[in-house]
């Protein structure tokens, strides 16, 4: 095995380094997007570079192609590969190596391949345009990259368009594609965003064979440090412009050192156990609002005065781990099981409020949830898990009264409930209310703040005046947001302060059920953490019901005390989620479990 | 473990049919055809009931005379129909339509059809000659500007672009026949000259002017379209990707970016031609230009109805059938709607 990788090793090259590098804005000069990048990507090795939004991760990448989006200039620094500077070569040798020496798998599979060229055109192109090959090589080229990314490679497959395949065949295409020229060097920007996990689990195999087999050195750029603890040799751990922390994958998920990275574990739910999740107070900064001395004293729990005084450097602690913190050695161990709490008790007295009977739902004539009975009792959270296209999302529409095409019963507390929002009662739609995916889109952007939380309780009644205005603050509050946000619209919010002040108009209808779809995905892990924190306390002290839909088995361990798992518009397997996570029946939970990407 | 996910994976999508291809074209065909033909038919109700409902056209016609002689307005009367219901009458024009009467002109007492036979052809030779210059015109242009967007060259196209949709088409017709053929250079001819049973297009010089003066009238409009199109799908992420991939910057503007930045632009050029077939009547008349425009007005200002009646049916159909072109082009163009109706 040693002498194949080492002789694929030497025909891969020498991987690539870039050496403080610095990013800035066109139009705010001084004002950094990045700052002091070191990074060294060996051939065969798959390097991850994980941040949260707004942590200059994305820009860390395509700067490897020598690429800034419009607005963004790189201000020094070299990218050295093969001896060659790449940030400092002429463009028309910078593009020479792009696609065939160092390449790119983009963000968003849907998004990134051209609606109006044929996959097999697409894949072959840059071949095309530089002449290599012939044409029967071409395609003999692309058909065997599809086999090996296990699509199929017939020609009926090859005339498609993108928009005729689903994420995950055109995530692979995507990888198909970046690998035929045989690069060198692959930047993955976050390739499995919005892919199921079963989806997920294939591309990232797929993958990480392509990388080793070939010895490419690979740059894996995402938010999502679970997929990284299974794919990653080492990880760099990027914090507003900064690198963090950098080490080898089993030191910064066994040793973590920094806080942040601390921080950042500590908001990821875990499979095997259920753990009282925590989020990380205020928010990511965005360039040109980042602190002086270390960018992230402001919201460390260990910080003292000295951490605002200048900026710490990336010190090495051990062999090949480099922390970019002053009391590293003061702030103590790291315990993975920290934060772990008891599973809730199976055997706790329910009191039903919500009853689904043989639920089922259509879309015109086809019928997409065949027959789903389940209960939610009170001050109990259920999740409905499941892929896309499993009905998930479709089953919440329906108790939310914003679909009306389905038959069966959904009862609340005794009555039943009209299949629209219009045929219920003024009660009945106070007290079950939905909160949805994207809390980009489900806030009027042209209301205040204090307006779209004061309209549910005027709505019903509840309150008005200077009363209204007293619960909106109170309601704020609760949701962790002070008052300064009352008169703000909700563009200036972040997108977790804005999923915050959804469920703040919801809880102000006083509802006794919340319908929760997928409400933390659009969402980084440690807001994340803090939303799920908020939801545990609401539903302890206002003895608030959640359905609680979700793709995410590793939450749903931390969140519900009984889960519904979905495929197909059918329930495959369900009851407390001890029992269906620790000793799963069904074949399809057994794969869901297996290839949910895990820390612990 | 890894196989039975791959398996799966396959049945994601089912592979598009291509057996009723070519029978849900034929249908979705005969569908548009349908609509375009009621279309028509709402317009033709419209045109008659209009140019009807304008009072007594025999009074209009004669004038002063109407009262004094009242054997002509008898005969004109009868042979407009006038002593039938309305309803009765547009039947039979209708009827007309359909068999290629157009009825008899009243000012010229020749049948309208062979009155208005060349000067169609001649206005849609106009507009074709015109969309031909225009058409890759803008596009250069609208290209051109968004690779520099934003910077000094874009600004200038789009200054320039905006100067000239605000001139009424007039203004720049005058313009050019003060520079080109009267006050400054004496190049070109003023007015088209067409001998009887002559073309315009016999004197190809006299085609300049009026083309040139449409294509500056209508190719800013489909520029600034197809220029912020393209600003949009130049902003792609499968731009981004293309650029990424090592493209080449202008293979990636015309086959990336254009391809994508086509269906608007077609869409205004649409609406732009339809609009040239019947409102270049200023445009006809600054040069003396024997169209459908030019002689519409003529019609209105003689009362000739019968002749007002085919010259709007003549530009309604225009108008349908370009509209018709262009979303068939649209659908054509766009992979996702074209595999939706095939599949």
């Amino acid at each position: 095995m040693s002498a194949t990788v080492s002789s694929d090793r030497e025909r891969a090259g020498t991987g690539i380094a870039v050496q403080n590098l610095r990013i800035g804005l066109t139009a705010r000069p001084g004002v950094d997007v990045v700052d002091d990048i070191d990074l060294v990507l060996k051939p065969g090795e798959v390097v991850g570079l994980v941040g949260e939004s707004g942590s200059g991760k994305t820009t860390v990448g395509t700067a490897l192609l020598g690429y800034t989006r419009a607005g963004a200039l790189i201000e020094k620094g070299k990218v050295l590969f093969e001896d060659k500077d790449v940030l400092g070569l002429p463009w028309q040798q910078v593009r020479q190596l792009r696609g065939e020496e160092i390449a790119y798998v983009p963000q968003d599979p849907a998004a990134a391949l051209n609606p109006s060229i044929r996959i097999g055109k697409q894949i072959v192109e840059l071949l095309e345009l530089r002449g290599i090959g012939t044409p029967a090589s071409r395609l003999q080229g692309a058909r065997d990259g599809l086999a090996e990314v296990g699509l199929p490679n017939d020609d009926e497959f090859l005339r498609r368009y993108s928009h005729q395949l689903s994420g995950g065949q055109v995530q692979r295409v995507a990888l198909a594609m970046a690998f035929l020229p045989k690069p060198k060097v692959l930047v993955l920007d976050e390739p499995t965003t919005g892919l199921d996990v079963t989806t997920q689990g294939m591309v990232l195999q797929t993958m990480g064979e392509l990388c080793r087999s070939h010895g490419v050195a690979a740059l894996y750029v995402t938010h999502d440090l679970a997929v990284i603890s299974n794919i990653a040799d080492r990880v760099a751990v990027m914090y507003a412009g900064q690198i963090a922390e950098l080490g080898p994958r089993e030191t910064i998920f066994g040793q973590p050192t920094h806080p942040y990275t601390r921080a950042l574990l500590d908001s990821i739910p875990h499979l095997s156990q259920a753990r009282a999740l925590t989020g990380i107070p205020g928010r990511t900064p965005a360039p040109g609002a980042r602190p002086d001395g270390c960018r992230f004293h402001d919201r460390c729990s260990y910080a003292i005065d000295e951490c605002s005084a200048g900026v710490p450097e990336l010190r090495e602690v051990a062999p090949d781990h480099l922390v970019r913190c002053i009391r590293s050695e003061q702030i103590g161990h790291w315990d993975i099981s920290r934060g772990t709490v008891p599973d809730s008790d199976p055997n706790q007295h329910r009191e039903p409020i919500l009853t689904l009977g043989d639920l089922k739902v259509f879309y015109g004539h086809t019928e997409v949830v065949h027959g789903v009975s389940f209960e939610v009792g009170k001050a109990e959270v259920v999740a409905l898990v499941g892929e896309s296209g499993s009905g998930k999302t479709t089953i919440s529409r329906c108790v939310g009264g914003l679909h009306k095409e389905w038959t069966g019963s959904i009862t609340f507390e005794g009555n039943e409930l009209g299949k629209g929002s219009r045929s219920r009662s003024a009660s009945d739609r106070k007290r079950v209310q939905y909160i949805f995916q994207n809390p980009y889109l489900s806030l009027n952007p042209r209301l205040t703040i204090e307006q779209i939380v004061r309209r549910p309780m005027e709505l019903f009644g509840l309150a008005s005046g200077k009363e209204a205005t007293d619960r909106v603050v109170a309601l704020l509050d609760q949701v962790a947001l002070g008052p300064a946000v009352l008169r703000y619209q909700a563009s200036r919010l972040s997108g977790g302060e804005r999923q915050r002040v959804a469920i703040a108009r919801a809880l102000a209808a006083e509802p006794d059920l919340l319908v929760c779809d997928e409400i933390t995905s659009a969402l980084d892990v440690s807001v994340q953490g803090s939303i799920v924190a908020l939801l545990e306390d609401l539903r302890q002290t206002r003895g608030i019901s959640m359905l609680f839909v979700t793709h995410n088995l590793a939450l749903v361990r931390s969140i519900a005390s009984r889960v519904q798992i979905l495929n197909a518009g059918n329930v495959v397997e369900s009851g407390f989620v001890v029992d269906v996570m620790d000793r799963p029946q069904q074949e399809y939970t057994q794969r869901l479990l297996a290839n949910s990407p895990r820390i612990d | 473990m890894t196989d039975v996910v791959v398996t799966d994976a396959l049945e994601e999508v089912a592979p598009p049919s291509g057996r009723h291809g070519a029978a849900a074209w034929a249908s979705w065909f005969a569908r548009r055809i349908g609509l375009a033909v009621l279309t028509l038919w709402l317009v033709s109700i419209l045109v008659y009931v209009a140019t009807s409902s304008l009072g007594n056209p025999v009074k209009a016609i004669l004038g002063r005379d109407y009262l004094a002689d009242k054997a002509r307005a008898a005969q004109l009367t009868s042979q407009l129909n006038l002593d039938e219901p309305l309803v009765t009458r547009y039947l039979h024009w209708l009827g007309g339509l359909f068999t290629g009467d157009l009825g008899t002109s009243i000012a010229s007492q020749r049948p309208v059809s062979e009155l208005i036979g060349s000067n169609v052809v001649n206005t849609l030779v106009l507009v074709l000659v015109s969309a031909i210059v225009m058409i890759p015109v803008a596009f250069g242009i609208a290209m051109l500007s968004a690779n520099y967007r934003r910077r000094r060259p874009d600004t200038v196209i789009q200054t320039i672009l905006l100067t000239l949709a605000g001139l009424p088409e007039f203004v720049i017709g005058i313009l050019l026949v003060a520079v080109f053929s009267t006050t400054v250079f004496h190049l070109l001819p003023a007015v088209t000259l067409v001998a009887a049973g002559g073309h315009p297009w016999d004197q190809p010089k006299a085609m300049v002017l009026p083309v040139a003066t449409l294509v500056l009238a209508v190719a800013p409009y489909v520029s600034r379209i197809v220029r912020s199109t393209l600003l949009e799908v130049l902003d792609s992420d499968y731009v981004e990707l293309a650029r990424l991939k090592g493209i080449p910057e202008r293979v990636v503007m015309r086959k990336h970016a254009l391809l994508n930045a086509l269906v608007p632009g077609i869409q205004v050029i649409a609406l732009q031609l339809a609009w040239l077939a019947g409102g270049v009547v200023v445009v006809e008349t600054l040069y003396n230009y024997p169209g459908v425009g030019f002689q519409l007005v003529d019609s209105v200002r003689n009362h000739d109805v019968s002749m007002v009646q085919a010259l709007s049916m003549i530009i309604a159909a225009i108008y349908v059938l370009v509209n018709l072109i262009a979303d068939v082009l649209s659908i054509l163009l766009t992979p996702r709607a074209r595999t939706a109706i095939s599949s």
